[in-house]
């Protein structure tokens, strides 16, 4: 009869977190911005249709690096619980923080509980009436969640990127120049200068949604002709 | 085994808020069957029907370029109005509106739901419906509504889209049991429909512009209104003016106040002008 080793919770928790680490390293970084203008999310993302940004409410968006079906299941998870919480209660009601939580609480029980933890990293961000009002949530892998200001970059080569980032923020930025820094900021881990708008995804979440747009929804998605054509606007 | 968890995740995986509902919080679904001896069940000894606000008057007509929805402000309960301040018209989405008549509160939260499934779908799939998508779904939730309908508490929608892939405005009108029903040209539900459908006929024709088709609701609103108690017409001394929205290629969008003022005042004037009895 085979004997299963011991292994302390130590190094088992240890041992998960850097499973989980080197498969957020792996991929392309993820920048989301807290601006004059509202919250900019910018993803290295070459495919134009599978997604690591996404609306989940009407000032609430989504950003995820890893893997992408584990952050994909998380993505349609918050919208079901946005949603449902929105229709049983009023769309006021639906907060990042109450989104937040319960993703730190289900990848928290994913991390102990199952075969191996989700190797994914999520910001949920909610833009307010005034900057202040921002919030910036990051998520890692074990469940733990922190609240962030300013910015937020996740997966690839964090740390250079957010070295790159925080160089350039200052809380008066408009929607290009926070674009433009993000994009800056992906490049710092690479030779290129510069980023084709094709090799992007951004969207946006718009401060002012009402007044400008009529709609409650702040999430807009920008194809790459709105890109080029918002980066191309003070040169 | 492997085959049978893959067959039960594609068969988890649903696009729909109705149907997530119906799996996580039944409870929460507008049409849940009232209990069998509820008062207003037909046929309930001793129980006359449930009196509950009923949703009157809606019009839609195609004009070029889009489609409008038209929808007086009143609802009334039995012989007492309910209410002067009632909107019956809401955009559904970005493209398509809804307008809706029969039994008010239940009307409301089916307007609520099939805004809230729209919207989901478009999130989980990242793209919209087509505007027959958006049709269909709703008459399945007029369906679901069947049993509640058979108690006397009824809902009959008017939807009404820009089809994008098409080019054109469309109507659909519907029945109490789902029935979906493409209508052409101009179309009107709810108690003085048939009063704004006669208006309709005389007052519509191929190609006006926006602001005719404004003009054209509001008169047909105000027929109605002049032969069906149930309707409430243009209100000058509390500034109530009929819920417009028009659809066309740009969105969805409320026709503001104050064009709907001048537009109920033309009536008015020139029906006291004329001095005659209709």
């Amino acid at each position: 009869m085979t004997q299963q080793f011991y292994v302390s919770p130590e190094q088992l928790m240890k041992d998960r977190a850097d499973f989980a680490r080197k498969g957020i390293a792996r991929g392309r970084s993820v920048v989301v911005i807290s601006c004059r203008d509202g919250i900019a999310l910018v993803a290295e993302n070459p495919s134009p249709s599978l997604h690591k940004i996404g609306e989940i409410y009407d000032k609430i968006a989504f950003a995820a690096v890893g893997k992408y079906n584990e952050f994909e299941s998380l993505r349609q998870a918050g919208v079901r619980y946005a949603d449902v919480r929105g229709y049983s209660y009023d769309r006021g009601d639906v907060t990042a923080r109450g989104l937040a939580s319960v993703y730190a609480q289900s990848l928290g029980a994913v991390f102990t509980a199952e075969q191996k933890p989700f190797e994914v990293e999520l910001a949920v961000t909610e833009v307010g009436e005034r900057q202040e009002a921002d919030h910036l949530y990051r998520l890692t892998f074990d469940g733990s969640i922190a609240d962030e200001q300013a910015f937020i970059v996740m997966g690839g080569q964090a740390e250079k990127v957010s070295e790159a980032v925080a160089a350039g923020w200052r809380s008066e930025l408009d929607f290009a120049g926070a674009i433009r820094l993000a994009l800056a900021g992906l490049v710092a881990d690479k030779e290129d200068a510069q980023l084709p708008a094709s090799a992007v995804e951004v969207a946006v979440l718009d401060r002012g949604s009402e007044t400008s747009r009529g709609t409650r929804r702040a999430f807009r998605r920008l194809d790459d002709a709105d890109v080029t054509a918002l980066l191309g606007e003070e040169n | 085994m492997q085959e049978s968890s893959a067959n039960q995740l594609a068969a988890d995986a649903t696009s729909s808020f109705t149907e997530h509902l119906r799996r996580s919080r039944p409870e929460l679904l507008p049409y849940t069957a009232l209990p069998a001896a509820a008062p207003g069940a037909h046929g309930a000894p001793g129980a006359g029907p449930l009196q509950a606000p009923h949703a009157t008057t809606i019009v839609a007509m195609t004009y070029a370029g889009g489609v409008l929805m038209a929808g007086d402000r009143r609802a009334t309960m039995g012989n007492v109005i309910a209410s002067r301040h009632i909107e019956k018209v809401f955009p559904a989405d970005q493209y398509s509106v809804l307008g809706i008549a029969g039994t008010a509160g239940i009307a409301l939260d089916i307007t609520r739901l099939f805004q809230v499934e729209l919207e989901h779908y478009e999130k989980i799939e990242g793209t919209q419906l087509s505007l027959d998508g958006k049709a269909n779904r709703l008459g399945a939730m007029i369906r679901s509504n069947l049993p509640m309908a058979m108690q006397g508490l009824a809902v009959v929608p008017l939807f009404a889209g820009f089809d994008r892939a098409a080019g054109i405005g469309r109507l659909f009108s519907y029945d109490v049991t789902g029935g979906r029903y493409e209508e052409q040209e101009h179309h009107a539900v709810g108690s003085g429909s048939m009063f704004a459908r006669g208006a309709l006929k005389k007052l519509w024709h191929p190609n006006l512009s926006e602001a005719e088709a404004v003009q054209v609701a509001v008169e047909a609103l105000y027929d109605a209104a002049d032969d069906d108690s149930a309707t409430g017409g243009p209100d000058p001394v509390r500034q109530l003016w009929p819920v417009v929205y028009t659809v066309s290629r740009t969105g969805a969008f409320r026709v503001a106040e104050p064009v709907l003022a001048a537009a109920a005042g033309t009536v008015i004037e020139s029906r006291a002008a004329a001095q005659r009895e209709a």
